[in-house]
């Protein structure tokens, strides 16, 4: 439930649903950030530039040349935003996965005490629900993992992790949009590219509410698909 | 098509297109990006007759030199610029905040901004460039944006649109801004932080490092202590948010911000102030002053009334 709503510098407004993560509050966030996204779109509110929804918080940022903080906090305490519907066009994604491409299932499997086919089982018979989208373009934060898999981030970060790779740390699962430095536990590779700067339309595969599972690949069906 | 075009004799450092920005994308991880210094983006385009959201080229420190091998154009540059323009073997100083017409074969060499990052040239037309999801600006660290999202590079060619307006010069008279006091809101992790180290943060004087670029600004002065949590649960970023990592050096988030991040932050600076902050070159010191919301809304519009009165006195050079 929306509990605070309170600006963030001259030019942008923060609705905080509390400090406890689990995918039914984050569901309220992108309800809501889909509300706006709706209204802004039929001009029933004017000057949004951009709405970021993250795990407890949607952040609404607004031109403050045609508005100010005061009309959108008024804006959304006038809405009868207890009531909004559901999510109608979330997304059930399969995304292939070849576990040949993993980093860290060594270190994994002796820090889980459990052995590598084990770890692959149990990540891939996951559903994950992705919470936000961001932090670079394209890249989702998902969860939850299973409790069996639960690590730590690096302690060392790497410089370069290859573009596709789906890592791992504490409940959450990723997956790298681009070749980029990262300190999560790498368990696989997607040859799906989940975000490509050239679409116009939909430059990103998936949208924050969407749901992902993964199918297990060879090496092969990875050459074949990421050539395609 | 147009075959009105420059090629590119030397890039510059960080010479890229950039208009007002890319927006609606936040939630998918891209940051509006756009101009870093509005101000003088919006004088660059009304000096030459564009409509107020053309693309323009924004370099910083050293500019690029531009030859323009076929057709003529108008073109002006904005910001605090030192460039020259060689027509006929004859070296001209450039002035910044007019337009100049350029014929077949001239060159404009943009050698460097004075004491100030970014710098804008604009060409009456526009460039004739790719848009993204309806914007020409280049995110270079996610290769979106025109030039397959990369920094002009020498060598290349750059296609103008044809000119659309008369030949008569225009200028415009600027004073620069020198306060080096940055005026910021309350963050939303505020009380992250020990009452001494917020008197530090609104009394010392930072000194801007050479880590600087256009995702954000790292400062240095005697470090915060943060007496909550050094880390937050990830939230959305804002252009402006100043935030403090575990070493209580503040990082002030820029125009190509990353979208989401977990670091508390202590303030956000004023829209108004934004211009004159990324302006600022490594080595300046600044100060935070810490102001209320309705004065800062107040501040904005007080300065984008005065941008419209320097637009409007834009005149002809007779």
């Amino acid at each position: 439930m929306l509990k605070k709503l309170s600006n963030i510098g001259d030019s942008s407004i923060v609705c905080d649903f509390g400090e406890e993560v689990n995918q039914s509050i984050n569901s309220e966030v992108i309800k809501l950030f889909y509300f706006i996204k709706e209204q802004s779109s039929l001009k029933k509110i004017e000057g949004i530039i951009n709405c970021t929804p993250s795990y407890n918080k949607l952040i609404i940022s607004f031109d403050l040349k045609k508005t100010n903080s005061k009309t959108i906090c008024d804006f959304i305490k006038s809405s009868k935003i207890k009531n909004l519907k559901n999510l109608k066009d979330k997304k059930e994604w399969i995304i292939p996965i070849c576990y040949d491409f993993e980093i860290d299932l060594t270190n994994m499997s002796k820090e889980l005490k459990l052995n590598k086919e084990e770890i692959i089982g149990i990540h891939s018979k996951s559903i994950y629900f992705i919470y936000m989208i961001g932090f670079v373009p394209g890249h989702p934060f998902m969860g939850d993992l299973d409790s069996r898999l639960f690590l730590n981030r690096l302690k060392t970060p790497r410089i370069k992790v290859p573009a596709g790779s789906v890592g791992i740390v504490e409940k959450f699962c990723n997956i790298y949009p681009f070749e980029s430095p990262g300190g999560w536990n790498i368990i696989g590779r997607t040859p799906r590219k989940i975000f490509n700067p050239k679409d116009n339309l939909k430059p990103c595969l998936f949208s924050p509410g969407d749901t992902i599972k993964f199918k297990p690949i060879s090496k092969m069906e990875f050459n074949n698909l990421i050539n395609e | 098509m147009s075959n009105i075009f420059f090629k590119v004799l030397r890039a510059g450092i960080n010479t890229t297109y950039q208009d007002e920005g890319r927006f609606g994308l936040q939630h998918l991880g891209l940051p509006p990006g756009g101009c870093m210094d509005h101000k003088s983006f919006l004088i660059a385009n009304a000096l030459v007759n564009n409509k107020k959201n053309y693309g323009v080229i924004e370099f910083a420190y050293q500019g690029p030199m531009l030859k323009l091998v076929k057709g003529k154009t108008s073109i002006a540059i904005t910001g605090d610029v030192y460039f020259k323009i060689i027509s006929n073997n004859e070296v001209t100083d450039g002035e910044c905040n007019r337009s100049y017409n350029l014929k077949e074969g001239d060159i404009i060499d943009v050698l460097a901004t004075k004491n100030s990052v970014y710098g804008y040239l604009s060409v009456n037309g526009g460039f004739k460039i790719e848009s993204f999801f309806n914007s020409v600006s280049t995110l270079v660290k996610a290769k979106i944006g025109p030039n397959n999202g990369s920094k002009i590079k020498i060598d290349d060619k750059i296609i103008i649109n044809k000119a659309t307006s008369n030949k008569i010069n225009l200028k415009t008279i600027i004073s620069l801004e020198t306060i080096n006091t940055i005026r910021v809101l309350k963050g939303p992790q505020y009380d992250y932080f020990s009452e001494k180290s917020k008197k530090i943060f609104f009394s010392q004087k930072y000194n801007i490092t050479n880590l600087t670029d256009r995702m954000g600004m790292r400062l240095n002065g005697e470090a915060l202590k943060n007496i909550n949590n050094t880390n937050i649960r990830s939230e959305g970023i804002t252009k402006g948010a100043i935030q403090i990592p575990a070493d209580g050096q503040p990082i002030a988030l820029l125009t190509d911000h990353p979208t989401i991040g977990g670091y508390p932050k202590i303030a956000n600076i004023i829209s108004a102030d934004y211009d004159l902050l990324v302006q600022k070159i490594p080595g300046t010191s600044i100060t935070f002053k810490c102001i209320d919301l309705k004065e800062a809304e107040q501040l904005y519009s007080n300065r984008y009334n005065n941008i419209s009165k320097i637009i409007k006195g834009i005149k002809e050079i007779i």
